[in-house]
């Protein structure tokens, strides 16, 4: 008799082979999941393929607008990485993205009729400090008071979005603006520098691949990366090593919010140029799923941050050509956080078919 | 019925990196007492598992009272009147003694019906207990009365004991033995699993002995003594390990007094007037029945958790007691908790960077916060050619280790920094013959060379073998320490069983 249900075996150690798959499987299996619900649709698979994943990279803007998005996702995953190798699940990127554009963005509008190299550095500075406060929040709340940081970095994601809001409408806005919810323009001098005459791809990818490199040197050469390894894997040897458990707590969210502030200034001072509501399509969340798509690996984050880019850009034209929402894209989003979830099986168990007597 | 109540055939089980039992075959005669022997990790808590029906074999049948036995789970194990007590306890702590026994027994009871089994039952078999008592609440020999009586609630022919002893107080041991005896005598049939060979010559009728998943012998105990079985068990014979008390010098290295710790949790024992002295080159030894606050005093002795203490621990004269484990380690004070697996050792981290946990003064494993992976790779080598790790290399993972040979390498590790004070718990917990050995003589070895050494274990044997002196720990309190030429057994085993002083 053939089992038809598979059996999971545990293996021996888990695989280093399976762990560099799992993701390749999981957008396998999402590009699949999605063509089955395009036909249910209606849409020819190729046809709908095509339009998601090929025609939005088909031309230099296409991919200059890949890299725009991919920008600050990778920014903040990377950052994402220190907290979550160190089991700390800080899911509030979002906010900390908001509060690097105000903070950073505070000082465009400061300095809206100055012109000097300095505005943006300056601008870049206040938005990592800017993020690092609000990623300090929860790490101080969870160090002194032993508080859940998955509530409270969540939930201080909408704090930092109404003060966004309040500020936009009040203080901060735009005196010949018409009324309309944003500020001022920065000055050019506050602005990303462009990379290419006529694409949107900024000077943001050059702060975010330094990031990325930054990232990869401390978890593989240093001992700060040691310690947080060692604090994810096994609290108790962490205590055991004798290392300060809190600095720990308080050095992840400090990385973390700070590149998610300056992923958030990256925005602001690159491709809008001015502050209002809606600053960032969920960069902060969506960026989660690049982290562990990338397996908190810096060089596989670069890889993963193209990918999930790519779905914003593929639900853009398939609201275009195929008349469908753009939500699809958070679908496929979806899927690829679902798979990945799945598949991590296969790093600490084989499946087997073995028939049985 | 036949003479035989249980015949094993040619049983096999393999894991993904061991094969646990291999073509393992033997008989249990009924109403007989019938030892399972073999040191650890050579297949007796599979064969068991496998028998109450919590793991499945790869091959081979199982006969019982002439029938196959095909169970799936310990419920129908149950229902075919096999009865199974484990090691390690299977209760709820947080629930009382009532609560415990009704969730273990398979048919529908009410308490009062339940009130007037368990009362005949600890009349006739002399196991008294306090229905009412939480069990958090009970000692290591009270628990297991607990779990001998939830099993006898189900009448079974065949009660399979894994390591019984082990927890217990000699005292205790001995009320266990009646206690099968009684049940002996009304026909049932006991399969005792041990390592320890002077229990299998004094209760036992037959013996099987298992090495590496092989039945290396079955027979009557009639030709057999404590030796001959041991060189069975072990496969070779060991060199006899000795203690020396000419290295010890009158300076004192380690000096607690009265060090005291509450906790207001109770499942954690508070720590009273803890105080004793250690010399230099003097291997100290703390013995007890597990859960009389060892790993409290562990803790207070690495600085792992170390709020509310009060008292002193005088490190060379330097009060140490507030002192972080990395401060501690600086002044050259090495440990090695109970747990290899996610304490000592990070399983996920290879052996090189496993080297990392413990940096001390004079190591040169970083420079300004960046790794030397040169270095921790040259004295992780320096580790496995020493202290015989058997491993690939330094570049394996720790979790691919068994645990003998990853107690080596955390030991090792430890040892080769020179501490001038080693504390250690359960330093051959779980792990195989020889290595137990090579570890017990490298610790002779540093004390020789005027390290101080605190071993806490709950092994007898162990504390007897390696320490110069010992004290017992009994709910939280230290006795006062015994040189360990002098003690007798019994006289420790009345203090680990509360007796206080004279």
């Amino acid at each position: 008799m053939i089992n038809i249900l598979p059996e999971f075996k545990a293996r021996g150690n888990p695989s280093t082979l399976m762990n560099f798959l799992v993701p390749i499987i999981a957008v396998i299996l999402t590009i699949f999941t999605g063509s089955v619900i395009f036909v249910l649709m209606g849409f020819k698979p190729t046809f709908a393929l095509y339009t998601f994943f090929i025609s939005p990279i088909s031309n230099s803007y296409g991919i200059s607008e890949l890299l725009v998005k991919a920008t600050p996702l990778a920014l903040i995953a990377v950052g994402l990485a220190f907290c979550f190798k160190n089991n700390l699940y800080n899911i509030g990127a979002e906010g900390q993205l908001t509060m690097g554009a105000v903070f950073g963005g505070g000082i465009g509008i400061f300095f809206h009729d100055t012109s000097g190299v300095w505005v943006l550095p300056l601008m870049i500075v206040g938005g990592a400090i800017g993020g690092a406060l609000w990623g300090m929040i929860p790490a101080i709340l969870k160090v002194k008071f032993n508080t859940n940081e998955i509530l409270t970095s969540l939930m201080l994601v909408y704090i930092a979005l109404l003060i966004l809001d309040y500020l936009v409408v009040g203080p901060w806005k735009d005196p010949y603006g018409y009324s309309f919810p944003k500020t001022r323009s920065f000055s050019e001098s506050g602005r990303m520098p462009l990379l290419f005459q006529g694409l949107r791809v900024h000077f943001g990818i050059i702060i975010a691949l330094a990031a990325v490199f930054a990232s990869w040197f401390i978890f593989s050469k240093t001992m700060l990366g040691y310690q947080l390894k060692v604090t994810g894997f096994s609290p108790t040897a962490s205590k055991y090593a004798g290392f300060n458990q809190n600095n720990l707590i308080y050095i992840a969210f400090i990385f973390s919010g700070a590149f998610a502030g300056i992923a958030g200034l990256g925005e602001v001072s690159g491709p809008i140029g001015l502050l209002y509501r809606d600053i960032s399509p969920n960069y902060g969340f969506t960026a989660i799923i690049v982290a562990f798509l990338g397996r908190l690996n810096p060089i596989g984050i670069i890889f993963a941050s193209l990918v999930i880019a790519l779905t914003y850009l593929g639900a853009e034209d398939a609201q275009l050509f195929m008349q469908i929402p753009a939500a699809v894209g958070f679908v496929f989003q979806g899927l690829v956080l679902f798979f990945l979830l799945g598949t991590e099986l296969l790093v600490n168990y084989k499946i087997s078919f073995r028939s049985k007597l | 019925m036949s003479e035989d109540i249980l015949t094993i055939k040619n049983i096999s089980k393999s894991f993904p990196k061991v094969i646990a039992n291999k073509n393992v075959s033997f008989n249990i005669k009924r109403n007989t007492v019938h030892a399972l022997l073999g040191e650890n990790g050579a297949g007796k808590s599979t064969l068991v598992k496998i028998l109450y029906g919590l793991l499945k074999s790869d091959e081979g049948e199982i006969i019982f009272n002439n029938y196959p036995l095909k169970v799936q789970s310990p419920s129908e194990a149950r229902k075919n009147k096999i009865g199974m007590v484990f090691q390690h306890f299977s209760l709820f702590d947080s629930l009382t003694v009532r609560e415990n026994l009704i969730l273990g027994i398979d048919q529908n009871m009410s308490f009062s019906n339940l009130q007037d089994k368990v009362n005949e039952i600890s009349n006739r078999y002399k196991l008294p207990l306090d229905l009412d008592a939480p069990i958090n609440t009970l000692s290591a020999g009270q628990k297991q009365r607990v779990e001998i009586v939830r099993i006898l609630l189900q009448d079974p022919e065949l009660l399979i004991m894994d390591e019984p002893t082990s927890v217990l107080t000699p005292q205790e041991v001995e009320s266990l033995f009646e206690t099968l005896n009684t049940l002996l005598k009304e026909g049932r049939t006991i399969l005792y699993i041990t390592h320890k060979l002077e229990e299998v010559i004094n209760l036992c009728h037959e013996v099987t002995i298992l090495r590496n998943g092989e039945v290396i012998e079955s027979s009557k105990l009639e030709n057999e003594t404590a030796e001959t079985l041991a060189t069975k068990m072990l496969g070779k014979k060991l060199t006899e390990i000795k203690t020396d008390y000419s290295k010890i010098t009158p300076k004192i290295n380690l000096s607690s007094k009265n060090l005291s710790i509450e906790f207001n949790d109770p499942f954690l024992v508070d720590l009273k007037n803890i105080s004793f002295d250690i010399k230099e080159g003097e291997i100290f030894g703390i013995a007890g029945v597990a859960g009389n606050g060892q790993s409290e005093l562990m803790n207070l002795l690495t600085g792992e958790a170390i709020d509310g203490v009060s008292g002193e621990l005088d490190f060379n004269n330097i009060d140490i007691k507030n002192f972080s484990p990395k401060k501690r380690r600086d002044m050259s004070i090495a440990f090695v908790p109970e747990n290899r697996l996610g304490h000592s050792a990070v399983p996920e981290l290879t052996l090189s960077e496993n080297i990392l946990l413990s940096q001390f003064p004079d190591s040169d494993f970083q420079n300004n916060g960046m790794i030397s992976f040169k270095n921790i790779e040259v004295q992780a080598k320096k580790v496995i050619e020493k202290f015989n790790v058997v491993t690939p290399g330094p570049e394996a993972k720790a979790s691919s280790l068994s645990g003998g040979n990853l107690q080596k390498f955390v030991i090792g590790r430890e040892i080769l920094s020179k501490p001038k004070l080693l504390i250690i718990s359960h330093p051959t917990w779980g792990i195989d013959a020889g290595a137990e050995h090579a570890i017990r003589q490298s610790l002779i070895e540093l004390a020789k060379n005027g390290t101080s050494i605190i071993v806490i274990s709950q092994d007898l044997d162990e504390l007897i073998e390696i320490t110069h002196r010992l004290s017992v720990i009994f709910n939280g309190k230290l006795s006062k320490s015994y040189d360990t030429r002098e003690i007798s057994i019994s006289k420790i085993g009345l203090l680990m069983g509360g007796q206080q002083d004279d």
